[in-house]
């Protein structure tokens, strides 16, 4: 495993404090860079500038702690578990602390992207230097005004107490502690005194939630704001011809239609005015590049598995070899479809573009990223643009792409007003960037009972898995080892999709280790761990997984799930995988419902090292599972003539409650740094399945979604 | 265009718009309730469930000239202080992951539990069936309807 990286800041230059004159102090913090020398917090908590610092860190005479954070909330919880970092080093009661969302201008925001479920690694460490220094800084100022020494002082929940027992409360000393220098060295606390970390904290947007206030982007109003419904090429591969619009003019609430590019935007005051005119719409297109279907993106991958010119990312001793020798030669291939997020809320985006500045917001997940693109696309400055980001209706990668805020930009651009663009489910879902395609094929060499060769191809559109992912098990475990890529280039769309390429490729492989098993005569768990032993025993192979930690999973897995020892009727599958930098295994339980397959149960053993709220660490979790499930069973994606041939929830089918198993997670205790959840509980669990499906019926499934391609008498039942 | 004597939560609303147009969009965009969610447009997700006369319905399907003369509710209106049964166990179980879906969620479960305050794990699964949750929160929202019935009966 690949140790992580201990970057140590200096206090001084990443945080910065100010006396308020409201009253009360604020800090202003940079979390992976120094703020520049010449910025200060404001004094007035309206002025707050993302630009010069990430967050902001507000005490109040009364000893109340506000945070301002610009971090986008995309139902990953990190707008509650950031702030419990600062807060636990901060050592104030969480009833105490407010969090509130940062209006952002911001370009020197690193960690912008809610993706890729790094924050809370990525924040471990100078949160809670940051809450630490703060409560420093107050015990310093408490201590000054005592006369005594500051380390006779300690802080517990925002009260400072002295030798003496006098107390004074946070509150009590801001004023003075705003202008006293930053401490260069302060100590974070020992994990096992955590008060606030690993205990279950609510999601801080709750109350809003339940009662309906407005807080995502579709939510988002201005005066005088119109609505763009927008009509796109229906098929990818073709262009915009020409149109009439004479019926859309005569939809009531109607109040403009514009053209830019291959697209046609209708404005209105309404929503409904705005779809409606855009339904009215006569387009013409014109046919520019290949038509796709399905079928041909089949033909195109198998070619690809099929060809001698694969790009290798990683070869360890001689595959070939061992095939050649090998007893037995095992090989599969499976096969996974395109997928769209389907985020609940459907893409959206505010802009008002005018002569002097640009006005952005909405849910995205790549601000900073975004903001650059219009300012190029428009040929402004970007220090006209201000971005503010909204609560998202989820993420699962496609936020990332700012296609939408672009389009939102342009239009306003067109129409010199404030404007709305809002997807319907159909534009949503056939103007996607989707999950690409892909198929797997995997052979292995097996000799005197061992596995001694491992080859795995990836045959996949419009790009590849990254070299990390070839460092992933098996590499180091099996001495013969070979990984090999290749892609087509399609003019359909594609790009980040929850846990990518992992998503599937986890599934692929992990039901092929079912097979190896089987093939070799040994039990499943045994395959794994004694490949774990080879991985320990390898100390000189590159691999970006920890051996030891899977096995922790495996062990823990096994021991929850009464693994072999079900009820009968109860069938169990089991699956383990690494990545995110997060260690899961997973066994599903399921059943035969007159020959159909009902997953009552996913047993789910986790290390993601300390758990830093537990309540928003299984929310993530079990969605992650039952995610995976319904994406691995159910939904099917396809194309004809470069048409997606679904477009909304009554031909794509996305996992409903019937269809859920209770997903039982257990956490393996740990104090090492944090790791994300928004991913990594995802990608394993449809080898879960398929393993405990075969169990069950004798099928092996090579081919997702499972529901769509299942041995038809099975099926039937 | 016509107009629409509309009554919600509690409150009248007259509002002009095509008799066409979906009760969601006049909640959303003529008078600013926008706790109710679009998410299909089509009747299949539920996200912008309400209550009609106290039966949880589709509001993209419920055209504006039909709802005419009907109680309806909302998001918004199911309690004076957000503390309906529903929404503490809601916030009791902390069932949102991205919370898009679950204003529809809790609408339907609302009026499921009034008309049947004491279901079994098939009624409840059964019931909530048709609200899509892409978040996947479903282990946690069949726990909270548990957690509401509890409170209710
Ligand atoms: S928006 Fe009405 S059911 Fe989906
Ligand atoms: S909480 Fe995100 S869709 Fe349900």
């Amino acid at each position: 495993m690949t140790p992580s990286k201990q970057i140590t800041f200096s206090r001084r230059s990443f945080l910065k404090s100010s006396v308020l004159a409201s009253g009360g102090m604020i800090i202003g913090f940079n979390l992976f860079n120094a703020c520049k020398a010449d910025v200060e917090p404001p004094v007035d908590i309206s002025q707050l500038n993302f630009n010069d610092f990430n967050a902001f860190i507000k005490i109040s005479d009364e000893g109340k702690v506000t945070i301002f954070s610009p971090n986008p909330e995309i139902g990953q919880g990190v707008k509650t578990s950031m702030p419990m970092l600062i807060a636990e080093e901060l050592d104030v009661a969480w009833e105490d602390v407010y969090v509130q969302q940062g209006v952002l201008d911001n370009k020197n925001y690193q960690r912008q992207v809610a993706g890729g479920s790094q924050s809370i690694r990525h924040g471990w460490l100078p949160l809670r230097q940051t809450g630490a220094t703060a409560k420093q800084m107050l015990i310093n100022a408490a201590a000054a005004k005592w006369g005594v020494d500051a380390s006779e002082c300690s802080a517990k929940q925002g009260v400072i107490t002295n030798a003496t027992g006098e107390t004074l409360g946070y509150g009590d000393v801001v004023k003075e502690a705003a202008s006293l220098e930053v401490p260069e060295d302060v100590k974070l606390k020992d994990p096992k005194d955590f008060t606030i970390i690993g205990k279950g904290k609510g999601n801080v947007d709750i109350d809003k939630i339940i009662t309906g206030k407005p807080l995502f982007g579709l939510d988002y109003k201005e005066e005088g704001m119109q609505y763009a419904s927008v009509l796109r090429p229906p098929a990818f591969g073709q262009k915009l011809e020409s149109f009439d619009d004479t019926a859309t003019k005569g939809v009531s609430g109607v109040t403009d239609v514009i053209r830019f590019g291959d697209k046609i935007a209708v404005l209105a005051n309404t929503t409904w005015a705005a779809m409606k005119g855009k339904n009215a719409l006569k387009a013409n297109w014109e046919q520019d590049s290949e038509a796709e279907n399905t079928a041909f993106h089949d033909e195109k991958l198998f070619e690809i598995l099929d060809s001698k010119e694969l790009k290798t990312l990683r070869s360890d001793g001689n595959v070939e070899d061992a095939f050649a020798n090998a007893d037995e030669v095992l090989e599969r291939t499976y096969e996974s479809p395109f997928l769209p997020h389907n985020c609940m809320e459907p893409m959206n985006f505010f802009a008002n573009v005018t002569a002097d500045k640009i006005h952005l917001v909405g849910p995205i997940q790549t601000p900073a990223g975004t903001a650059k693109r219009v300012a190029r696309m428009l040929e402004r400055d970007e220090s006209d643009i201000s971005l503010e980001m909204t609560r998202m209706g989820g993420g699962f990668g496609r936020r990332l792409y700012g296609d939408f805020a672009m389009e939102a930009a342009e239009i306003s651009n067109l129409a010199k007003q404030p404007i709305k663009v809002v997807f319907s489910r159909e534009d949503d879902m056939s103007a996607g960037i989707y999950r690409p395609a892909t198929k797997y094929r995997f052979k292995a060499a097996i000799k005197n009972g061992a596995l001694t060769g491992y080859q795995m191809r990836q045959a996949s559109i419009n790009g590849n898995m990254w070299g990390a992912m070839a460092s992933f098990f098996p590499a180091g475990a099996v001495s013969n080892y070979k990984i090999d890529v290749g892609n087509y280039r399609s003019n359909i769309t594609t790009g980040a999709w929850r846990a990518p390429y992992t998503n599937f490729l986890a599934s692929a492989e992990q039901s092929f280790f079912d097979e190896v098993a089987e093939a070799l005569g040994i039990d499943r768990i045994q395959l794994h761990m004694d490949l774990l032993d080879n991985a320990k025993r390898n100390t000189d192979a590159n691999i970006d997984y920890s051996p030891e930690r899977l096995q922790g999973v495996i062990k823990l897995a096994v021991e929850k799930s009464n693994w072999g020892k079900t009820n009968e009727g109860v069938y169990q599958g089991f699956s383990v995988y690494y990545c995110h930098n997060t260690h899961v295994a997973e066994i599903a339980d399921i059943r035969l419902d007159n020959g159909n397959p009902v997953v009552e149960k996913v047993t789910v053993a986790v290390d993601c090292g300390v758990v830093v709220n537990p309540l928003g660490a299984l929310n993530q979790i079990k969605g992650g599972v039952l995610d995976g499930i319904g994406h691995s069973m159910y939904s099917d994606f396809s194309f004809k003539d470069g048409t997606p041939q679904s477009n909304n929830f009554d031909s794509y089918q996305l996992i409903r409650m019937g269809q859920t198993p209770k997903v039982d997670v257990h956490f393996v205790e740990s104090d090492m740094d944090p790791t994300g959840l928004g991913e990594p509980t995802l990608p394993p669990v449809g080898a879960a399945v398929a393993n405990a499906i075969y169990k069950a019926t004798g099928k092996r499934l090579y081919k997702q979604p499972y529901m769509s391609n299942m041995p038809l008498e099975k099926v039937i039942g | 265009m016509p107009t629409f004597n509309l009554k919600i939560n509690k409150k009248s609303h007259t509002v002009e718009t095509d008799m066409d147009t979906p009760l969601l969009w006049v909640l959303r965009d003529q008078i600013d309730l926008v706790g109710t969610k679009f998410g299909c447009g089509i009747g299949q997700c539920g996200a912008c469930t309400v209550h009609v006369n106290g039966t949880a319905m589709r509001s993209c399907l419920l055209q504006v000239s039909q709802a005419e003369g009907m109680g309806i509710t909302t998001i918004e209106g199911l309690s004076e202080n957000g503390d309906h049964p529903v929404q503490e166990a809601w916030k009791e179980v902390d069932v949102p992951q991205c919370g898009y879906c679950q204003a529809g969620q809790i609408m339907t479960a609302s009026a499921f539990l009034n008309n049947n305050p004491t279901p079994n794990d098939s009624e409840i699964r059964n019931a909530m069936h048709g609200n899509i949750c892409r978040c996947a929160a479903y282990n946690s929202i069949e726990e909270a309807v548990k957690v509401a019935s509890k409170k209710l009966s």
